[in-house]
């Protein structure tokens, strides 16, 4: 007897929405952007477990999360050249302070 | 007592370690610890994908999120200055609305997935099938252009790369009007 489905999507979704409360309740840009991350493996977890359990003959979740991995890679790049920048500018990383596009 | 196999006590290991991780990491208020956190997660999600069999993935989410995104993230943390040691203020009632949504958000969603009768596989036929996965095969996945097979998703995935790595320069080079 294995894991049914079942458990890996409970799993998943406990991952999923620790990561939303985190990106409530954080303030700094960099911890946000960690929760954004817990968010992403939450759905590839969702997206592999779909695959072996339900269609093991075709790989289409395990393609998909490999390319999750990939969008992810450079999303965090770009954010956090762009977080990198906003310190410059404003000498901390606070959502709060950061409520103007220009000047 | 057939449910405590291997796989499974391996599987609640795995899923326990995650879990608490997750929220040391999402509770915490000093940064460079939460990374940390963020990293013994991931290693946690990787040990997942093995227990379902998918090596390649596994290899894949230790080389790009523990190699690649989390060093990222704690030379970020790193180049800040007082980040790593400074602690975050996060007000009371924040954090309780954000308990409030995820709780509902969580709630919703395991309804949603116990009503739910998900059809699966025959388990034994599905284990056959992906302990017998092999490179050639993804590779075929990737690189095919009929059904189930994936080239134009791979190389728009390419083409982000090259943006993304554009972007990057472009965002965080000086301006010369600032040094001055």
């Amino acid at each position: 007897m294995s894991m049914p489905l079942e458990c890996y999507l409970v799993v998943s979704t406990l991952l999923f929405f620790i990561g939303v409360y985190g990106f409530i309740v954080r303030k700094s840009l960099i911890s946000i952007l960690m929760s954004i991350e817990l968010i992403l493996n939450a759905v590839n977890i969702n997206f592999v477990a779909f695959n072996r359990f339900l269609y093991p003959d075709q790989l289409e979740g395990f393609i998909y999360s490999l390319f999750v991995i990939v969008i992810a890679a450079a999303e965090t790049a770009v954010a956090i050249s762009i977080i990198i920048n906003v310190y410059r500018a404003k000498k901390n990383i606070d959502v709060k302070s950061i409520n103007q596009l220009k000047n | 007592m057939e449910f405590l196999t291997a796989s499974n006590i391996i599987f609640v290991i795995l899923s326990v370690t995650i879990l608490f991780f997750g929220v040391m990491m999402v509770t915490e208020t000093k940064i460079l610890r939460s990374a940390t956190y963020l990293f013994f997660v991931l290693f946690g999600v990787a040990g997942l994908y093995l227990q379902m069999n998918y090596e390649f993935l596994a290899a894949v989410q230790l080389s790009v999120y523990a190699g690649g995104i989390v060093v990222l993230f704690i030379f970020a943390i790193l180049l800040i200055k007082n980040l790593g040691e400074e602690k975050e203020k996060n007000s009371k009632q924040k954090s309780i609305m954000g308990a409030i949504a995820a709780f509902s958000g969580l709630a919703l969603c395991l309804i949603t997935i116990f009503k739910y009768k998900f059809v699966t596989a025959d388990f034994s036929r599905a284990t056959e099938i992906t302990s017998n996965l092999n490179m050639q095969q993804i590779g075929n996945t990737l690189m095919g252009t009929e059904k189930y097979q994936y080239l134009l998703p791979f190389e728009a995935s390419s083409i982000l790369l090259l943006a993304c790595i554009i972007g990057g320069l472009v965002v965080a080079q000086i301006n010369k009007e600032d040094r001055k």
